[in-house]
């Protein structure tokens, strides 16, 4: 079954999200793996479903496909209902598992030309397919190599390659860059980011922050099967460490003096030339806080953002959750 | 149709070329077709001559065309060891997950691994005959019968078929090679069986019967097919803990199926037994029809095979013959009871235990032998001139009453059974689908079947002969 965007462009509707759920859950016997998950994803936006191994990430992932049956509530991708339309929801998802799931027996462009057969899409189609993705992973000289002389890298490139193959809206991708080397993983990222499009979701599952943080518009935190935070990289970090911080740098050393800042902020600590401070309201205090210093005979050098880690937050409300979950 | 075809041989395709690059599965294909079938034409020859120095040209003439059908049998026994391995092994090497998320349907992923895993196997097998048939040409001039030939063909191809359909049931219920392979014994068992016969009847030379087992196994694998298809879960395909014998889990199903939702006995009859009862109606009715075949043709076999005449002398049948007779044969008493009870209980389990292998299909026939008995004594004594409505009226209504519609539940139990196999109920594995239906027959085989069964000993031990007698000698 191949999908054309006019396929599924109708059915996306009003809202325009290509991925939506509401209460997903699954249970397995008296195990709950995912517990009332909710997620809006439109056309265009990468989100990153970050979450300590265990968490659900690829039971949400398995769920989305169509492989697995939710317990409870719905899912929609690219309009398509998960449990009525198994065919369509798999027609329009392209997922990289958290498993390669390669033949090893196979030639790398065998394997791509199979997958495309399977998906529906003719004979010259699939040959410059073929040809371009390979290439773009870098894997056009192995064209002709049995996959199981692949290294690690170059397994999850071809994996890759097979998911993205039909041109699907949807993208799930478990564990992208895992096993590769820093070149490959980089080379993985940039593909990523020119996948971004106006008619396309990803979501990408993994436990590399840096990467969540530089690919993805969204976050979201799941653990024990549930969501227990989503936004913004920006927004979570507000969220769960407050406003951010600056650091005023000064040209020369305080000598023992404390410097004064105006009402509406506090210094949260202080070095030899150097102080950090918090406000509510950025816009209107950082102006304030330099015109102060200056009037008080500091001579100012910078002031930036202190930077936050996303693994803070992380950190955080993993470390929150279980903390509520022992409470309770 | 044909679009929707398209997927399954992009399928088989794929998996018959890689079969034909894995030179494990190669290997012993080509042995078998090049090297086996020369080996056969050699012990041929050698065994014709053997038996022909003692005058024994039979055991010649049916050894060659045995051998046909030996050379055609081994290579495709390696399609069931493909077979085993088709999923499990997919699972094992985590490359089942991306088929299993592509548009695929089931039943197209189901038939083109089954169809793919047939194909080298079975042109193996069609070679090793060729060769075979070359040889024995060449070494004893020996030239089979076009028909004789068409069958063999045909039967090894539905062996295939059979052990094929068997072992991706096998394999999509396992996650594990090894598990499939330690479950593949409920496949070579029975094909082991199954050869020992069709061996039997080419050696008594009636290949005509070879026709039946043709259809039986065509069948068989209808039904094996039916069964993977219906149980074919994308969901179980993923699971990891399917290998586990999870007693708790068990006692559950087991408790919630026998018990329910019942507080007492008489609660459990009610809200448990009636309600099972009313689902067996089909079933019911079905078994009900098939012991009344088999009283006919159980009649119907007197033409075929009719007791000598003096055996049933209208003469002879006074009282007092009856009552002597009947009296040696010594279970008419309270001890008889016994007896028959513990015989009868004995003859149920065993049908349910040869109809959980069979699909029903053998359990049935096992509880239908006594009303093919009834129908030809019935049709042997009007034979003799005796009214057989009064002969069943006096021997077999009176514990009939019970018996009969005992027999014919516990058939309807045993055919629901080998239906839950064949098609699951939604959500459900098969062996929680069978687990449910033995708990189910348990369940009315206590409650019902047995204190029928009961009663149906204490009429035929009691009552059954002095009505008997009674009613003839009036």
């Amino acid at each position: 079954m191949r999908l054309e965007p006019t396929h599924y462009n109708e059915r996306i509707g009003m809202d325009g999200y290509m991925i939506k759920t509401n209460d997903l859950s699954k249970s397995f016997d008296e195990f709950q793996a995912v517990d009332g998950v909710s997620l809006e994803i439109g056309a265009g936006e990468v989100l990153a479903l970050l979450g300590p191994n265990g968490a659900g990430k690829t039971t949400t992932v398995r769920m989305l496909t169509s492989v697995l049956k939710p317990s409870r509530g719905e899912a929609y991708i690219a309009g398509f209902n998960v449990v009525e339309q198994p065919e369509e929801v798999r027609a329009a998802v392209g997922v990289l598992t958290e498993h390669h799931g390669l033949y090893n027996r196979m030639r790398a462009h065998e394997y791509l030309d199979f997958f495309g057969q399977v998906y529906g899409i003719k004979a010259e189609k699939r040959a410059s397919r073929v040809h371009d993705l390979l290439d773009h992973f870098g894997l056009g000289e192995a064209s002709d190599r049995r996959v199981g002389e692949f290294s690690k890298g170059m397994r999850q490139k071809l994996a890759l390659a097979r998911a993205l193959f039909h041109e699907p809206p949807v993208i799930l991708l478990d564990e992208p860059t895992s096993a590769m080397d820093p070149a490959s993983a980089k080379l993985v990222r940039d593909a990523i980011r020119e996948l971004r499009s106006g008619e396309r979701a990803i979501i990408i599952c993994t436990h590399n922050l840096t990467e969540a943080e530089e690919l993805a518009d969204r976050i979201a935190i799941i653990q024990n099967g549930k969501i227990i935070t989503q936004g913004t990289p920006a927004g979570l970090k507000h969220e769960m460490l407050g406003p951010p911080e600056y650091r005023v740098q000064l040209t020369d050393k305080l000598n023992g003096r404390q410097p004064v800042l105006p009402d509406g902020g506090r210094i949260t600590a202080t070095g030899a030339d150097w102080l950090q401070f918090f406000s509510e309201d950025v816009k209107g205090y950082n102006p304030q806080v330099v015109q102060r210093l200056v009037a008080d005979g500091f001579r100012v050098l910078s002031m930036e953002e202190v930077p936050r880690s996303l693994e803070q937050v992380y950190l955080q409300a993993v470390g929150s959750s279980k903390e509520n979950k022992h409470a309770q | 149709m044909l679009n929707s075809l398209r997927p399954v041989y992009i399928l088989t395709r794929r998996e018959v070329r890689d079969q034909m690059r894995d030179w494990r599965i190669i290997a012993p294909i080509i042995i078998l077709t090049l090297f086996f079938p020369y080996l056969m034409t050699f012990t041929a020859e050698r065994a014709v001559g053997f038996v022909q120095d003692f005058g024994a040209d039979i055991i010649g003439d049916r050894l060659i065309p045995f051998l046909l059908m030996v050379v055609g049998f081994f290579p495709i026994s390696v399609s069931m060891v493909i077979a085993l391995e088709s999923f499990a092994g997919e699972k094992e090497r985590g490359s089942i997950e991306p088929l299993l998320s592509s548009p695929l349907k089931d039943w197209q992923l189901y038939l083109g691994k089954l169809i793919a895993v047939m194909i080298p196997p079975l042109i193996a097998s069609y070679l090793g005959i060729a060769v075979y048939l070359f040889s024995v040409y060449r070494s004893v001039n020996w030239v089979a019968p076009t028909d004789l030939l068409i069958q063999i063909l045909v039967l090894t191809f539905v062996q295939a078929l059979v052990m094929v359909s068997g072992a991706v049931i096998i394999s999509t219920q396992t996650t594990s090679v090894r598990a499939a392979n330690l479950l593949s014994s409920f496949i070579i068992i029975p094909v082991a069986l199954l050869i020992q016969w069709e061996s039997l009847i080419m050696f008594w030379g009636r290949y005509d019967a070879l026709w039946w087992v043709v259809v039986a196994e065509l069948i068989i694998a209808g039904l094996l097919i039916r069964t993977g298809v219906s149980h074919f879960n994308r969901e179980e395909l993923l699971g990891r803990e399917l290998d586990v014998l999870n007693f708790r889990w068990m006692w559950h199903v087991v408790r919630d199926e026998f018990v329910g939702e019942a507080t007492s006995i008489w609660n459990w009859y009610g809200k448990s037994i009636l309600p099972s009862l009313r689902r067996l109606r089909l079933p019911f009715a079905l078994m009900l029809a098939s012991l009344v075949g088999g009283l006919l043709v159980g009649a119907s076999q007197i033409s075929a095979f009719p007791l000598p005449p003096e055996l049933v002398d209208p003469e002879k049948l006074d009282q007092g013959f009856i009552a002597t007779n009947l009296e040696s044969v010594r279970i008419f008493s309270g001890l008889g009871i016994l007896f028959i009870f513990v015989q009868n209980v004995r003859a149920y389990i065993l049908a349910m235990l040869a109809g959980l292998f069979t699909y029903g299909v053998l359990g049935v026939l096992i509880l239908m032998l006594p009303m093919f008995i009834i129908g030809y004594l019935t049709a042997t004594v009007a034979t003799a001139g005796i009214n057989p409505f009064l002969f069943l009226t006096a021997f077999v209504v009176p514990h009939g009453i019970f018996e009969i519609p005992a027999i014919a539940l516990a058939g309807a139990l045993i055919l629901r059974t080998g239906a839950s196999l064949a098609a699951s109920v939604r959500g459900e594995s098969v062996s929680e689908g069978l687990l449910r239906s033995v708990t189910d027959w348990a369940k009315i085989f206590l409650a019902v079947v047995l204190p029928l069964m009961f009663a149906a000993a204490v009429v035929e031990a009691l009552i059954t002969p002095q009505f008997g007698v009674w009613l003839l000698s009036r």
